[in-house]
């Protein structure tokens, strides 16, 4: 990886405007797909993403039920105009994998044995995308997980960390994922204090790879935070209604 | 769309029992210890019409890889560097459980992972594989056939692409009159590290170093981590509906990179006595 310019000034601000331990800006707003049992969009930056939750339903094909427990089915898709050059509208390697990855991030969390049989189907589509969209995808479908009543044992919340300029920052945006040295995206039961995604591309050595995870888990639970206060809002009009 | 499915393998409640309990007390059902990998074997330049190739055995998991060069267009983005493009199919032949068709998404991860360990550790220096800046560029190929099956992948797989790189002789192509031509002359690849894969599994609470196909049919989770020769971690990809703390996400880094080290001396000297 090249690095064509510096990505941080000396006072440490980053080419977004950011200092090194600051998220994106996080908006999340739930129920926004009104035929789904679930849903939630969320803009992370300038990620558009939006998650929506069928089920649990019946499987279809039946043969792919399981006797013991629901099926997750997971798809995470860009729209071809998300990126920058148009993306082919037909699932990528990548977004295979990324459905892959997205659906045992999530899986962990869900209590699946309450729905022999039956199927949760999540669909994660990104509407316009900006780095870490796998983080904000995996955000908004615990969300919308959550909105449409699925039985979970915790939130997952996802972010990711990175190093730019050799220095270890979380949330990293897209050109610091082009041009930074490393990108380890994280998904982590909050309360449960459990990791369900860990991915890692670029070099880190023993202490930045500590420091890293670190740093991920601690955006994650920044991200928590806003999920939270998301849903809340639309349960109890407000962000207090479940202290009081 | 991602599924979530059973294992085709089906292993006996009994036998979990058994694999339980052993593993608890420190032995797995095959006698190797919770930390020891199966015997690594390589033999080099077995397929004569590529320009390197690996027969890797790790226990009874086969793979060849297999490296072909051409010439062409440079990725978008990276407009002087060569391209590199790591491919992995299990064949019909590996397992009863495989059929013929396109790649599902396990086979699709798998080359992802093993194409994600060699790349961003710079394994080959991409920069010197360049004929014409922005326009023509050398495509290296490496192609892996998984032809039998007994777990791990990830790292034999990992361990086929290191090898026939690392043992590879690179046609040398030049310009001649706008075309490119073969000179017929070959030389060595640039070779900057080499990168080691090492996969631990997650079975209840117990961390496994390189699972056969019967662990792999039982355990919760899965870590792949590549070091680089520096012993720095240069990718990783977790899989699986488990979890992971974050103690023992460290614990299996530490792990990855001192047992990755024995293993990349173990490599380096068996592609150096097949070359």
């Amino acid at each position: 990886m090249v690095q064509s310019r510096s990505l941080i000034d000396e006072k440490g601000i980053r080419s977004d405007g950011r200092v090194i331990d600051e998220l994106r800006d996080v908006k999340i707003e739930v129920g926004v797909v009104n035929n789904a049992d679930g849903s939630a969009l969320i803009e992370f930056g300038k990620n558009k993403i939006i998650a929506a939750v069928y089920g649990p339903r019946e499987v279809h094909p039946k043969h792919m039920a399981l006797s013991d427990r629901s099926v997750v089915r997971c798809r995470y898709h860009m729209s071809p105009f998300s990126t920058d050059t148009r993306k082919s509208p037909a699932p990528s390697r990548r977004e295979t994998e990324i459905s892959k990855v997205i659906r045992e991030a999530l899986e962990p969390a869900l209590i699946l044995e309450d729905y022999p049989r039956a199927a949760i189907d999540i669909f994660i589509e990104v509407l316009q995308a900006d780095g870490g969209s796998r983080c904000a995808g995996i955000t908004a479908a615990a969300v919308a997980l959550a909105d449409a009543g699925i039985n979970m044992r915790d939130m997952v919340s996802a972010c990711a960390a990175g190093k730019v300029d050799d220095k270890i920052v979380i949330d990293i945006n897209d050109t610091e994922d082009k041009e930074g040295g490393a990108d380890m995206p994280v998904a982590y039961m909050p309360n449960l204090e459990k990791i369900t995604l860990l991915q890692l591309d670029g070099e880190l050595n023993s202490d930045e790879f500590n420091k890293c995870l670190e740093e991920a888990i601690r955006g994650c639970l920044k991200v928590h935070e806003i999920q939270r206060s998301s849903l809340m809002e639309k349960y109890f009009g407000n962000e207090k209604g479940l202290k009081e | 769309m991602s599924i979530s499915k059973k294992s085709p393998i089906i292993v006996e409640n009994l036998r979990k029992k058994q694999m339980r309990e052993s593993i608890s007390a420190g032995k797995r059902l095959d006698d190797r210890g919770l930390d020891e990998t199966r015997p690594i074997e390589i033999e080099v330049n077995v397929i004569k019409k590529a320009s390197g190739s690996a027969w890797v055995k790790l226990g009874k998991t086969e793979v060849v890889a297999g490296v072909k060069v051409e010439t062409g267009e440079p990725f978008e983005g990276l407009e002087n560097s060569g391209a590199l493009i790591i491919t992995a199919e299990v064949l019909p032949i590996a397992s009863p459980h495989i059929e013929p068709g396109p790649p599902d998404e396990e086979t699709i991860e798998l080359a992802r992972v093993v194409d994600r360990g060699v790349r961003e550790s710079e394994m080959l220096d991409l920069s010197k594989l360049v004929l014409v800046p922005g326009k023509i560029v050398y495509t290296i190929f490496v192609d892996c056939s998984i032809i039998n099956v007994d777990g791990n992948l990830f790292d034999a797989t990992s361990y086929a692409v290191v090898a026939a790189l690392s043992s590879c002789k690179l046609p040398v192509f030049e310009i001649k009159d706008d075309q490119v031509v073969d000179t017929g002359k070959t030389q060595e690849p640039p070779i900057t590290t080499t990168p080691v894969s090492v996969t631990t599994v997650k079975i209840g609470e117990y961390l496994l170093l390189d699972p056969n196909i019967e662990e792999e049919a039982c355990m919760d989770a899965r870590l792949t981590i590549t070091t680089n020769s520096k012993g720095s971690i240069v990718a990783m990809q977790k899989g699986l509906k488990g979890y992971f703390t974050v103690d023992e996400v460290k614990g299996i880094a530490g792990k990855a990179r001192t047992k990755g080290e024995d293993i990349r001396a173990k490599l380096q000297e068996l592609i150096k006595i097949g070359k």
